[in-house]
């Protein structure tokens, strides 16, 4: 074996500070990637050491052991093992363990150095050991695991100054020797031995800890500061997300007219560029804001170590509907837009729970189906008081926020029935201690975020935009033609084609025309419907004209239909695209898009036979 | 007695985890974490729905088990066992 250790893997338990003391190394030099063929994350970073040698650093999913329960340790197990398909093995593993909690962490420093691989410890979180008055003999604990130990804190600037002097000075290639195959007990009865030989701990658990987890998880209080603060980060989202939506919209446009500019009107280049290039690059970015101000919250929750208490709260009632507790957050997210709410189920490990989550991810009311509902429910329900307290519309868009929420947990208490692998998957999570977040790692967590998203997603809203774009433009309309000029496109074939299918849930060729235009994203079908009633302006201008031609036009049958359909359809192709890249296969893609057109085609039946049963 | 039988705040000791199955993927990795025999460990809380799941603490490490996980872990209370 060389004596340069250039391939440097960073493995510990979840919780352990890895991917901060990573941020640490590596700085802003990393690579996010896929491992091949499956979803689990896989982030590389290098750094040059004081010697001038640069180091590759691989940092692997947390594991509690190499008897892999999900496929982050699978990964983790078989890349440390050197069997990784792809991967070539470490020439040396950096084990990161929290001080303040070894006897969980040191069982898998014991697995690690069984593997006979040159092997660093790093004692992370070191600052808030000595604040709780845990001292631990390093030089000794060096000595009885026979591998070097460093001191890291991976929040503070040069936290991590002892471990790169250790790398660098090019770790000596002792083969730690295996330990033969011992048991379970063995190597916990091996953890106790060499903690009481090594560390003092004055106390099991942090005072503070205790004292906000009396609130946080108490029965009531808890319940509520959960509900508290969700409404707290949907406020923010809303508030927050919508200016620079509006923004992002109007600067594309205006960017589009100015490159368009010198371009004939009404040349398909000038409609291609406008209407499908940048209307897709639009459609891309208007997604960002609410994905960075989520994932900002989401984060912080995260590092704060308030996730888990969220899902500890909630798991008893997302468990009798086949999910998890930890499929609260990105169900909540879904609200603002599903693909935000999809990326979030990276938290969930279990492969099962969390393709349950993302294929009931859609029916949560989604902030794009406002514009939709808000058309109908003002052209078609009456603005009146019911029982002098509440107000008939608000209802009826509460009705259409609880059908969702009710059709999700049914989605997933059916798939739970029909599933045919019913064996028992495991909540068993650890409840951190509290920490402050720390800004780099949040800023460098939503640098990914939105890395992910652009290159992953972003390419397919394009394509899928132009795509439209060319069915709503060609062929165009013949000389003197009466009609708007998407009748005559393939969308507007395509729309009339359709009228078959719909015609008995209620919905008339121009609602057949809007919807396919209406797939790019689900407000886009309020444009579409202008369009076929031939009229134009802004979204706003538009809504309030098309408001009373369709109120004369359309049965209220119709109207309940179609407000019914949006419910569920899957009208939005970029949630589909997510769901492609977070599941890897275009199955879980068509079996999401078969179930809500089916579920959205049955309510519309439903709901257009029964009101005009009662009109 | 089971560990999700056990009265909120005692202390008590890890007798054994048993196999609700043969190879248990859950017990072992309940074992893997820390429930061996002669580890202390405690209900801290219940969950505020029909008291499920709990919260155990174990070492300076606390979890969240549901109660059919915590069912597998076999304990005896009473001080300094």
């Amino acid at each position: 074996m060389s004596a340069v250790a250039t391939r440097i893997a960073l493995v510990g338990n979840p919780n352990c500070g890895k991917t901060a003391l990573f941020n640490q190394l590596t700085g802003g030099r990393q690579k996010v990637a896929n491992y091949a063929g499956v979803t689990v994350e896989r982030k590389e970073g290098r750094f040059v050491a004081p010697s001038g040698r640069t180091l590759h650093v691989l940092d692997l999913p947390g594991a509690y052991s190499f008897d892999a329960t999900s496929p982050d340790e699978a990964i983790t197990r078989d890349v440390c093992h050197g069997r990784y398909p792809g991967e070539a093995a470490p020439d040396l593993i950096v084990c990161v363990a929290d001080a303040t909690n070894l006897r969980l962490h040191l069982r898998f420093v014991l697995e690690v150095r069984r593997l006979g691989r040159p092997v660093v410890l790093a004692l992370n979180m070191m600052d808030a050991a000595r604040r709780r008055g845990i001292v631990i003999d390093v030089a000794r604990l060096s000595q009885r695991l026979g591998v070097p130990v460093v001191e890291t804190v991976a929040v503070k600037r040069g936290g991590a100054k002892a471990l790169i002097e250790r790398i660098d000075a090019s770790v000596p290639n002792v083969v730690p020797a295996p330990i033969d195959q011992a048991g379970v007990d063995e190597l916990h009865a091996e953890v106790r031995a060499i903690l009481a030989d090594t560390v003092t701990l004055p106390r099991d658990t942090v005072a503070i800890d205790d004292a906000i987890d009396r609130w946080a998880l108490h029965p009531v209080f808890g319940l509520a500061i959960l509900a508290a603060l969700m409404f707290f980060i949907f406020q923010a989202v809303f508030s927050w997300a919508q200016p620079v939506m509006d923004g992002i919209e109007a600067g594309i446009a205006a960017l589009g007219t100015f490159v368009t500019g010198f371009l004939p009107e009404g040349s398909a280049l000038h409609s291609l560029l406008n209407d499908g290039l940048f209307a897709g690059l639009g459609a891309v970015l208007v997604f960002l804001p609410q994905i960075l101000i989520l994932f900002l919250f989401i984060l912080v929750l995260e590092e704060s170590g308030y996730l888990p208490r969220a899902a500890f709260l909630l798991d008893r009632m997302m468990f009798r509907v086949g999910l998890t507790g930890r499929a609260f957050i990105p169900l909540l997210s879904s609200f603002a837009c599903a693909i935000p709410g999809i990326m979030a189920t990276r938290s969930i490990q279990d492969p099962r729970d969390r393709l349950t989550t993302i294929l009931v991810a859609p029916l949560m009311t989604c902030s794009a189906r406002l514009p939709v509902y808000t058309l109908l429910i003002a052209a078609f329900i009456p603005n009146r008081s019911v029982w002098g307290l509440f107000n008939l519309q608000g209802i009826v868009l509460f009705t259409l926020y609880f059908a969702g929420i009710f059709s999700a947990l049914g989605v997933a208490f059916v798939m739970k029935r029909l599933r045919k692998d019913k064996s028992e998957h495991a909540l068993i999570m650890e409840l951190p201690s509290y920490r402050l977040p720390n800004v780099r790692d949040i800023a460098l967590g939503l640098w990914e975020r939105a890395l992910i998203f652009l290159k992953r997603v972003g390419g397919i809203i394009l394509a899928l935009t132009v795509l439209l774009w060319f069915l709503s433009s060609f062929p165009g309309p013949p000389p003197g033609a009466t009609q708007p000029a998407i009748d005559y496109s393939i969308a507007g074939r395509l729309g009339r084609m359709l009228e078959y299918v719909f015609s008995p849930i209620g919905f008339n060729w121009q609602i057949c025309v809007a919807l396919v235009p209406g797939l790019a994203a689900r407000e886009v079908a309020v444009a579409a419907l202008g369009t076929v009633y031939a009229m134009s302006g802004s979204d706003d201008a538009l809504a309030s004209q098309l408001g009373p031609v369709i109120a004369q036009q359309w049965t209220l049958a119709t109207a309940l239909s179609l407000l019914a359909w949006y419910v569920f359809a899957p009208q939005c192709m970029s949630t589909l695209a997510v769901i492609r890249r977070e599941t890897n296969s275009w199955r879980n893609v068509a079996v999401a898009a078969g179930y809500l057109f089916g579920l959205a085609y049955l309510a519309s039946l439903a709901t257009y036979q029964i009101a005009r049963a009662l009109s | 007695m089971r560990l999700s039988d056990a009265p909120k705040g005692a202390q008590a000791v890890v007798q054994s985890v048993t196999d609700a199955h043969p190879a248990d993927p859950i017990a072992q990795r309940l074992r893997d974490l820390g429930f061996v025999a002669g580890e202390p460990v405690r209900l801290v809380a219940r969950g505020p729905l029909g008291g499920d799941p709990l919260l155990i603490q174990i070492g300076s490490t606390r979890f969240a088990l549901r109660k059919t996980e915590a069912a597998r872990v076999e304990i005896s209370v009473g001080g300094a066992a």
